[in-house]
């Protein structure tokens, strides 16, 4: 090993490692599942440690997001079978607030869901859950990351005007069915 | 400020995302506007129980140490064997190399900075990975789904101002899936789509700004390959996933169909 792959890794290790939550926690809001999380989060590393070379900014976290997210949907994509309820199509952008039936899990008075609707957090898990990958993913980056409409936009490519609709739209959504839960 | 615009504006306003005059606006008009000062504390309410009780997931104990054993040594000789090697950061001694390093630290530092804003071709090349990777991602491959040169090549008439060359080239190794429609600097360009064995190769076409050709370039982005040049009055960017060495293939193919019919 020469000294710049040695210097290389050192500093891909100080920059991208400090990241991890937060690539963690995309990828598990993103697949619903602990496992796929970790082999996606382990799989952007190591695509984020290959093409370190390329990095010139200062956003290491931006930039780390943004591999991990893109590593997340070709695995989604090769494992669409699996997962093909998270993907949406382009119609899912007229979807209004009363679709919200469709995407929320309808209220019931099992004691389970009593329980759970007592329970605010999990509530809101459930509500996030469910939300269609394109919201879910602005919303955690937002709320969750507290990461900038700049950042987001860079992640998500997808512009920053678009950013805002999709916030403002997943908020409504994610607002409804809560509503829809209670 | 009226009470349609403060509504579209009070997400981003909630996001402390607008400029000074337009926030100070919007805080006189949900100061006087109850309707709207309602919207706003709702949305607020929102946003805080979602900050505050979703939940942040953080990375089991033992991934970080599973990355570190994961990250190649040497990533070339790593690869070409298949073989990973655990190593330990840290176990360096530093002090050692200290002078040198410090000098490779400057230089590394002021490429950093010297390199820092990105130019528009590299602006072109993210906006070229997010269109495919929103491809992938929306099953929207494309808006005509043919491997007939004689479907697709209609199918773009009318739809841009020029005519994308579209060549089905299976009997290279590379079919033609389809076309469809995209928007890359600031314009509608023709994205083909082709496949070779399970990876889908976008080309984006559309007519250069002037004559004048440019070399062919190649770069990598996120783990995709991204070659570009500009050819017969056409600008074309390619992205895949696909290795380099058969990029290179599909783009020699395509340059030498420039050439034989030029636009
Ligand atoms: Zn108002």
């Amino acid at each position: 090993m020469t000294v710049t792959e040695a210097m290389k890794a050192k500093r891909f290790g100080e920059m991208a490692l400090p990241h991890l939550n937060a690539a963690y926690n995309l990828a598990r809001w993103l697949t619903h599942s602990d496992q796929d999380a970790q082999d996606i989060v382990q799989e952007a590393y190591l695509r984020a440690f290959k093409f370190f070379d390329g990095f010139h900014g200062n956003d290491a976290r931006a930039w780390l997001l943004a591999i991990v997210r893109n590593t997340t949907y070709t695995w989604l994509q090769q494992n669409r079978n699996h997962v093909h309820s998270v993907f949406f199509d382009e119609d899912f952008h007229d979807l209004n607030e009363a679709d919200s039936a469709t995407l929320c899990d309808q209220p019931d008075n099992n004691p389970a869901a009593i329980l759970a609707r007592n329970d605010d957090k999990r509530l809101l898990d459930r509500a996030l859950e469910q939300l269609p990958v394109e919201f879910r993913e602005v919303l955690v980056l937002r709320e969750l990351e507290d990461l900038s409409y700049k950042e987001i936009s860079h992640i998500a490519g997808i512009p920053i005007g678009t950013v805002m609709s999709r916030l403002a739209r997943g908020r409504r959504l994610l607002q409804a069915c809560l509503e829809r839960m209670n | 400020m009226d009470c349609k615009r403060t509504l579209e504006l009070l997400p981003a306003h909630l996001d402390q995302e607008l400029g000074l005059p337009e926030s100070r606006e919007m805080d006189q008009h949900l100061q006087t506007c109850a309707a709207c000062h309602n919207a706003f504390a709702s949305q607020s309410a929102l946003r805080d129980a979602v900050k505050q009780r979703a939940t942040y997931f953080q990375a089991p104990i033992d991934l970080e140490s599973r990355i570190r054993a994961a990250l190649p040594l040497e990533p070339e000789i790593a690869a070409a064997t298949a073989k990973r090697r655990p190593w330990q950061w840290g176990s360096w001694n530093w002090l050692n190399a200290g002078t040198m390093l410090a000098s490779l630290v400057v230089l590394v530092w002021s490429a950093g900075l010297y390199l820092a804003t990105p130019s528009p071709n590299e602006l072109l090349a993210e906006e070229v990975v997010s269109s495919h990777v929103r491809s992938l991602m929306v099953n929207h491959l494309a808006d005509v789904a043919s491997s007939d040169q004689h479907t697709v090549k209609p199918w773009f008439d009318g739809k841009l101002d020029f005519s994308p060359p579209v060549a089905d080239l299976t009997a290279q190794g590379f079919p033609l899936v389809g076309g469809r429609l995209d928007y890359l600097d600031h314009r509608s360009v023709a994205a083909l789509v082709y496949r070779h064995r399970l990876h889908l190769i976008n080309v984006y076409i559309w007519p250069a700004a002037n004559e004048r050709q440019t070399a062919l370039h190649n770069l990598s982005i996120q783990g995709y390959h991204l070659l570009h040049w500009s050819e017969a009055g056409m600008v074309y960017w390619m992205i895949s996933d696909l290795n380099p060495h058969d990029l290179m293939t599909l783009t020699r193919i395509l340059q030498a169909q420039a050439q034989r019919t030029p636009s």
